[in-house]
């Protein structure tokens, strides 16, 4: 990053530029990346490990707050991530700012809405409301 | 795209000559859309399902089970792990390691290799009859 001769002491310290942001979403990516490895390799083996994937032995092991954690962060982080690689490929290839700022805006609401769908559900399975 | 310009090209894939590291780079792209899409939307039907009883996981067992529905499901399983090792890769490149060409080509390979061996042994264990 550069900035001119004509940036004060101060901004020069801060390094931000005229956009005053910028490096957390690049940097949140990387972080959240590295929880999913963790998470996802943790679903994958957890269900390779239980016994039976039918209902009961499923819900059996979700319950318990050793697997519903996990599964809360995955649904949280994952949604999260999801949402900053989109904003990437959106504002890779759609480059007028309505469209840009209306697709973005979309993907905002499909990952909340359905991020509060899975939570929702987990909840009802965590707190024994499942038949 | 206005191409009448001499000003250069950014990377572009009908510009670029493919190789292993150009495969991979906009695998992980086109891997991470998929997850974003197909395999949070089904980890999200999964979980609704599992919460809204034996008919609604029924349904959702026989959708998995569908011939359609398992190749949805072990692309995904394949789109996890190519995206995880293509990202392991991501971050090692961040750190500025990786870049030579043979060392690059290399890791390249290697994620697109371990990517099928990992897919292959998760399902050889779920519809080997292991279980």
């Amino acid at each position: 990053m550069s900035l001119g001769d004509s940036a004060t002491p101060l901004g020069r310290a801060r390094g931000l530029g005229s956009a005053h942001h910028g490096g957390e979403h690049w940097l949140t990516e990387r972080v959240t990346s590295i929880a999913l490895l963790l998470l996802g390799v943790w679903l994958i083996a957890s269900l390779l490990l239980l016994p039976q994937l039918d209902q009961r032995t499923v819900l059996e092991w979700l319950r318990a707050p050793s697997a519903a954690i996990p599964m809360a962060l995955l649904i949280v982080i994952g949604f999260k991530h999801a949402l900053d690689g989109m904003k990437v490929v959106i504002d890779d290839y759609v480059h007028g700012p309505g469209n840009n700022f209306a697709l973005n805006t979309l993907m905002l609401f499909l990952a909340v809405g359905a991020g509060a769908l899975a939570l929702f559900a987990l909840a009802r399975i965590a707190f024994g409301t499942v038949a | 795209m206005n191409n009448t310009s001499s000003r250069p090209l950014s990377p572009h894939l009908t510009v670029w000559r493919w190789g292993p590291h150009m495969v991979v780079s906009i695998l992980h792209r086109a891997t991470g859309v998929a997850l974003s899409f197909a395999g949070l939307g089904i980890l999200t039907w999964w979980l609704w399902a599992l919460a809204n009883g034996a008919d609604s996981y029924a349904a959702f067992g026989k959708a998995a089970a569908h011939p359609l529905g398992l190749i949805v499901l072990i692309g995904l399983t394949w789109s996890f792990f190519q995206h995880l090792l293509s990202g392991i890769r991501h971050l090692v490149m961040d750190t500025g390691q990786g870049f030579e060409l043979g060392v690059n080509k290399t890791m390249a390979i290697l994620t697109i290799v371990g990517s099928l061996l990992l897919t292959a042994l998760v399902w050889f264990y779920l519809l080997g009859g292991v279980k």
